[in-house]
């Protein structure tokens, strides 16, 4: 069947498969299990209105536990065990981790990720925030924005393309098509570089794609936020003779720390993510290897499930603040 | 705002200059992609693609007519006609007749060529003229180096190449409509599975409802690279393997938790008035869920909607574990392009026009509903 033939049909099959499980599983509760009419009809609409949430939310538990709760216990398990030849596995305890924690390329990996953790998120929040503020105070703002937030749009693989063809070199001689090597060049620069060879510099020149993207994001969210300000803390300042600055960081800033830190922490979530960027522009050559792509090597490539997964857990660990920070805060603000 | 009190700030000028200086930064790569895939292949290797806006002094090798096109005229071999085909508007400033010396001659200088033997003459505009004492032989025209002032050239060839050249088996094509049979049934499933459970999130009283709010916001951080090798030992052991369905599954599973998040926190904002008017008036939570919430709740469900497009579009993480196997049939065109990046690197009328491609479905979606996707951010983002 022709793929496009099957998209179709998936979709009607979903979406009929969807709304018929809810009408009739509704439909067998209230009129079979627990009918709201003879003899115990108060009883049996009290009892029928405790199912129902359940019935409501099972497709989606379902889904979330299938695709994402289970993973997460499987993932510990095959950290924790080595494939045999001719199938099964064995527990072979840390073996696993050890072995990882013996790989250099890990430890390289470790550390890129470590720099990225604190140069994306810091260099998207300041330029979100720089952005944020300026086109709050021009007319045209709203144009600026949206041409800041549009690579929000783009894959990580489209903007590596993009980042390729302005990190091209040519050999000396030869017109550069590279802008940076154009750039380098016109204020002096002897040679063409090679960005993306360059060891410890090419982490930043990927870097940079990712701020190139996250900022939109850090713009969006820190501009409703600094929109959100009440005024009358902004006109005091200035009546008490605040410059424009000390407005800014002064009572601007502090009031939106807490959209700051949300910002920050979600753009430290998408950094231990990053994936397709260096697996698109080094594939982790030249030094420039991140841990999602560390994983994906082991798991895919060497076809080490037991490492790979390993590997995951580490990812999964790094998370773990942040999602207990989030949980705890979802739970405050319920209460 | 800040403004008042006469502080009329002298900062407005540099508030405007550097956001354009900001926004230019932002757009100019982007920019230079979609220039890039309107020129041919040597036009990016010999300029940079901000040199092809204005007209700019451009080397090219073109070649005259085949020596079987020349007359007799007086008993001279002659062969006349123009270096660019097509009639170009280019304003030819040197010449030469070998490699070594591209600049040799001016526009209307007389060269000696064929060891002397025949004469060639190119003026301005591209006309040139071949004068022979003895026939012409060979069988393809005489090389002539010219350096022009050439206006800006685009073409749409690149295109018509990645797309509807049928014979082209790196082309785009396949790859779209894959992408598109990802992308339509992965974004409207979560869509309607979410809803109702985040209906009975926000709006049901059940014991454990605090205790599901906080493992859906624990979920939404959890990196699906964990998720990678168990889903696909179980897409494998129950038969679904590797293709659509696995990746329609894969992707369901994996916006779960934030179009959970994002539907539930927009339901709860309803009006409690209306839901319970409804129920005093029988309406069964079936019906107060399809009548009332839904069609309320379009706004956030757009939100999430884009949002979920734009990431299974862009996706190739999933793609690659879950969808495309050993046959390369169901390729997408995230694994395309990074192909071609390995095979095509330095192609770059490929690359760029593959790249747009894959990029325009997206930023068309982008400008079209952006405020959908800002008012998705601002309530998705956990407080």
């Amino acid at each position: 069947m022709h793929p496009a033939l099957q998209g179709i049909l998936t979709i009607v099959i979903g979406v009929s498969g969807c709304i018929g499980y809810f009408y009739f599983s509704n439909q067998l509760l209230d009129k079979v299990l627990f009918p709201n009419h003879g003899p115990n009809a108060g009883r049996n609409i009290t009892r029928a209105n405790m199912i129902r949430p359940w019935l409501f939310l099972f497709p989606a538990l379902a889904a979330l536990g299938l695709y994402l709760a289970y993973p997460v216990f499987e993932t510990i398990r095959l950290s924790l065990t080595e494939r045999v030849p001719g199938g099964g596995s064995e527990f072979v305890g840390l073996a696993n981790y050890r072995q990882m924690m013996d790989e250099p390329k890990f430890w390289e990996a470790m550390k890129n990720n470590m720099l990225w953790l604190i140069v994306v998120p810091a260099l998207s929040t300041l330029f979100g925030l720089l952005a944020a503020q300026l086109s709050d105070r021009v007319r045209w703002g709203n144009i600026a924005k949206s041409l800041i937030f549009m690579p929000m749009a783009i894959s990580f693989v489209g903007a590596a393309v993009i980042f390729k063809l302005v990190y091209d070199g040519r050999p000396i001689g030869q017109e550069q098509i590279g802008v940076l090597n154009a750039i380098y060049l016109y204020f002096g620069g002897d040679t063409p570089q090679n960005w993306l060879t360059i060891p410890l510099w090419n982490n930043f020149f990927l870097m940079i794609v990712l701020v190139w993207i996250q900022t939109g994001f850090a713009m969006v969210i820190l501009s409703a936020a600094l929109r959100g300000i009440p005024e009358e803390t902004i006109e005091a300042a200035i009546v008490d003779g605040a410059n424009p600055f000390q407005v800014f960081f002064k009572i601007k800033v502090p009031q939106i720390m807490g959209t700051i830190v949300v910002v920050w922490t979600t753009i430290t979530i998408v950094v231990l993510k990053v994936f397709d960027i260096v697996y698109a522009m080094t594939n982790g050559q030249w030094e420039t290897q991140v841990l999602a792509n560390y994983m994906y090597d082991k798991m895919f490539r060497a076809n080490d499930w037991g490492v790979g997964s390993a590997s995951a857990m580490v990812i999964m660990l790094l998370v773990t603040p942040i999602l207990v920070w989030n949980v705890y805060n979802a739970r405050k603000e319920m209460r | 705002m800040d403004n008042i009190a006469g502080t009329k700030s002298s900062l407005t000028w540099a508030v405007h200059l550097s956001l354009l200086v900001m926004v230019l930064v932002w757009i100019f790569p982007t920019a230079g992609l979609l220039v890039s895939s309107f020129r041919t292949g040597d036009q990016i290797a010999t300029s940079g693609w901000w040199a092809s806006l204005t007209a700019s002094e451009q080397s090219a090798t073109l070649r005259t007519a085949a020596p079987e096109e020349q007359q007799e005229i007086d008993g001279q071999f002659v062969l006349e006609g123009n270096l660019y085909e097509a009639g170009g508007e280019s304003t030819i400033s040197s010449w030469g007749t070998s490699s070594r010396d591209i600049g040799a001659y001016a526009p209307g200088d007389e060269a000696e060529i064929n060891r002397g033997t025949a004469t060639l003459t190119v003026e301005e505009n591209g006309d040139y003229r071949v004068t022979s004492a003895e026939p012409l032989e060979g069988r393809r025209g005489e090389r002539v180096f010219v350096t022009a002032l050439t206006p800006p050239e685009f073409t749409l060839d690149n295109y018509d190449n990645v797309l509807f050249d049928e014979n082209n088996r790196e082309g785009m094509a396949k790859a779209f409509f894959n992408t598109l049979t990802v992308t339509i049934p992965a974004t409207i499933i979560p869509i309607l599975v979410a809803a109702f459970a985040a209906y009975a999130l926000a709006w049901m009283d059940f014991p454990g409802r605090a205790l599901l709010i906080a493992a859906v916001v624990g979920l939404l951080v959890v990196p699906l690279q964990l998720a990678l090798i168990p889903l696909l030992k179980l897409h494998n052991e129950i038969g679904i393997g590797k293709g659509y369905l696995g990746a329609w599954l894969a992707h369901t599973g994996f916006g779960m938790p934030l179009a959970i998040y994002l539907l539930r926190n927009y339901m709860v904002g309803l009006p409690r008035d209306i839901i319970e008017n409804a129920k005093v008036d029988g309406a069964t939570d079936f019906q107060i869920f399809t009548k009332i919430i839904l069609p309320l709740s379009f706004p956030a469900l757009a939100s999430f909607a884009i949002f979920q497009f734009l990431w299974t579009w862009n996706d190739l993480l999933v793609a690659l574990v879950f969808l495309i196997d050993s046959s390369g049939e169901t390729t997408v065109m995230t694994k395309q392009i990074v192909e071609l990046l390995g095979t095509r690197g330095g192609n770059w009328e490929i690359l760029a026009t593959s790249a747009f491609v894959s990029i325009a479905v997206p930023l068309i979606v982008f400008f079209a509903m952006q405020k959908y996707l800002v008012r998705g951010l601002l309530a998705g983002s956990v407080k």
